[in-house]
């Protein structure tokens, strides 16, 4: 029990001329909540698809519980769980043969009912794959991912266009997993999804890793200060007044956000070096508020980004 | 979070979820996966018109009046063989392409590539629903055969060289179904799986001896695998002959050409 359950070194993946995976790494732990979190196209999928032994990688090194996901795969699968982003099911598969089924593949399965009726699937038992709503889908396929009591388990964007309600089913599932020891690697391109469920985030861009740790250690470290204003910004003129070495990132509608590698950090000195700075260029900083950075400053002050925009 | 009492639950968390990971017995997942296959098949109007109404229909339509000629003899001792070798290839091939063309497609190859049933055990999951789909043709099509009059030859020797043609077909059928599903986009098979499927019925010797057709064309439909196993059945339940040895050989080649091209280009994705 000594390993990590997922090890990726150096993890390299190319289709045709473009490269989805350069070079990433990262490690999940047992019996914890791991995050890939990052926009669409970040090689988010590519990787976990390999880490499911569906993909061969080009370059670099994966295990899976200690072991080669494309050579063990026969003593993976029964130990792993996997919920692909979208389909896997025949159309006109029914939801609860669906997964009496998936259970009959395994020695020791979660009844299907009570998987059924913890995911709000009960009135959908005799209704074919294709007719369900695409969250009845998406949950469907969390359900089969873990009807075979696995120690590890992959979820492809597990709650991509699910409603609110669904989502919350789905991270309570999510956390019931983690409280009973099973370990989770999902994939989101949501950040409240990533900060609220996982216990280790590894920010993703453009096939590589751009940061990872705990919510706590992405953003804790540093506070950022915000307004809005009305008018246009010289940020490089801000910048430039600001004590230490600091950044002003511009965000759509008129938001400002500002970060300090300042020793005494956003302090009052610093903000009253800031509204003196707004007061000599006639500008008004509305909203103006000092607060704990969320991984979405995070994402994009690494890639210059809005998660949610690319 | 959910409330649970440690001293009930062992893991001090959520039993339910507790890992206990394990693979099932592997009749057993090759049983259930059967299953699965078998009522979706049976569930699938389009699949049904294609395997039991239409084979039935010829052999009603053509057997109880004289729209075609057969060349001499009765006609339902001559259509049966045919019909009942287009139900195999209906199921084993027109059906199996474009069932696992859309499996294919929508992932469910990949997902079921994910569970501990292994390939193999999906394979054959396959061929026994498709075999037992093929059982119930066979018992409908010589139902309705024998009320209107068939009087297979061969007796009960007959009826096994019959059964090692079906299973022969069965094979050659599936292997370039699954070639064609591998190989192919889902909306190419199912456009592709017809066509064969329309071509052959026309060609194979289905509902006019084969002596019928231009002497051009006569050796690529000997050689085509309906032919074989057309004129195979026919040498048995019509001519009371025994194992007929060119159709089994034809029907073999295709097998093995089927076979070795499938499991090399055969895509999971």
């Amino acid at each position: 029990m000594g390993t990590a359950a997922v090890e990726v070194t150096d993890l390299v993946k190319r289709y045709g001329g473009t490269t989805a995976v350069a070079g990433l790494s990262f490690t999940a732990a047992r019996g914890a909540v791991t995050a890939l979190l990052g926009p669409n196209g970040a090689g988010k999928t590519s990787t976990i698809e390999i880490c499911e032994g569906f993909r061969r990688a080009d370059a670099g090194r994966v295990r899976v519980l200690g072991l080669d996901p494309a050579a063990d795969a026969r003593a993976l699968k029964p130990r792993v769980g996997v919920m692909p982003q979208s389909g896997g099911v025949p159309t006109g598969a029914r939801a609860g043969e669906w997964l009496r089924l998936m259970a009959s593949f395994h020695a020791d399965p979660v009844p299907p009912e009570l998987l059924l009726e913890r995911l709000g699937l009960t009135g959908a038992v005799r209704t074919p794959f294709r007719r369900l709503s695409g969250g009845q889908q998406q949950r469907l396929s969390l359900a089969a991912a873990v009807i075979g009591r696995p120690e590890l388990v992959f979820l492809d964007e597990p709650t991509a266009g699910l409603d609110p309600q669904a989502r919350r089913a789905t991270w309570d599932l999510v956390a019931e997993l983690r409280s009973a020891g099973v370990g989770v690697v999902l994939t989101t391109h949501y950040m409240e999804e990533a900060e609220h469920l996982a216990d280790h985030v590894v920010i993703i861009d453009h096939g590589r890793v751009v940061a990872a740790g705990s919510t706590a250690d992405l953003t804790d470290a540093q506070q950022e200060l915000r307004f809005r204003t009305g008018t246009d910004l010289d940020t490089e003129s801000l910048r430039r007044a600001l004590p230490g070495t600091s950044q002003v990132t511009a965000l759509p509608g008129g938001q400002y956000v500002v970060v300090t590698a300042d020793p005494a950090g956003l302090g009052p000195e610093f903000l009253a070096t800031l509204t003196t700075w707004c007061a000599a260029h006639g500008v008004l900083p509305e909203e103006l508020r000092v607060q704990r950075r969320t991984l979405e400053d995070v994402f994009l002050e690494l890639t210059g980004r809005d998660l949610r925009e690319s | 979070m959910t409330d649970t009492t440690s001293a009930a639950v062992p893991h001090g968390g959520s039993a339910t979820f507790a890992p206990r990971p394990g693979a099932a017995a592997l009749p057993r997942m090759i049983r259930a996966q059967a299953g699965m296959e078998l009522r979706i098949m049976l569930r699938n109007g389009e699949q049904l018109l294609l395997t039991m109404v239409i084979p039935v229909l010829l052999l009603v339509g053509f057997g109880a009046t004289s729209l075609i000629d057969v060349g001499g003899g009765s006609r339902v001792d001559f259509l049966t063989p045919g019909v009942l070798a287009l139900a195999v290839m209906s199921t084993a091939f027109t059906g199996q392409a474009i069932g696992t063309g859309f499996e294919r497609r929508y992932g469910v190859l990949k997902r079921l590539g994910a569970t501990p049933l292994p390939r193999f055990g999906l394979l054959a999951a396959k061929t026994l629903a498709v075999l037992a789909v093929q059982a119930v043709q066979v018992t409908v099509i010589s139902a309705v055969a024998l009320a209107l009059g068939w009087s297979p030859a061969g007796g009960p020797l007959g009826a096994l060289a019959a059964g090692a043609l079906i299973l022969l077909g069965t094979a050659a059928f599936s292997s370039l179904a699954l070639l064609m599903a591998g190989t192919l986009r889902a909306e190419a098979t199912l456009a592709a799986a017809n066509l064969v499927y329309v071509v052959l019925l026309g060609l194979g010797g289905v509902l006019f001896p084969i002596d019928r057709y231009p002497d051009v064309i006569r050796p690529v439909t000997e050689a085509l695998p309906i032919t074989a196993l057309t004129s195979g059945l026919r040498a048995v339940l019509t001519e009371g002959g025994g194992l007929p040895v060119a159709p089994l050989l034809v029907l073999a080649v295709w097998t093995v050409v089927g076979t070795v091209l499938a499991s090399r280009f055969f895509r999971w994705e």
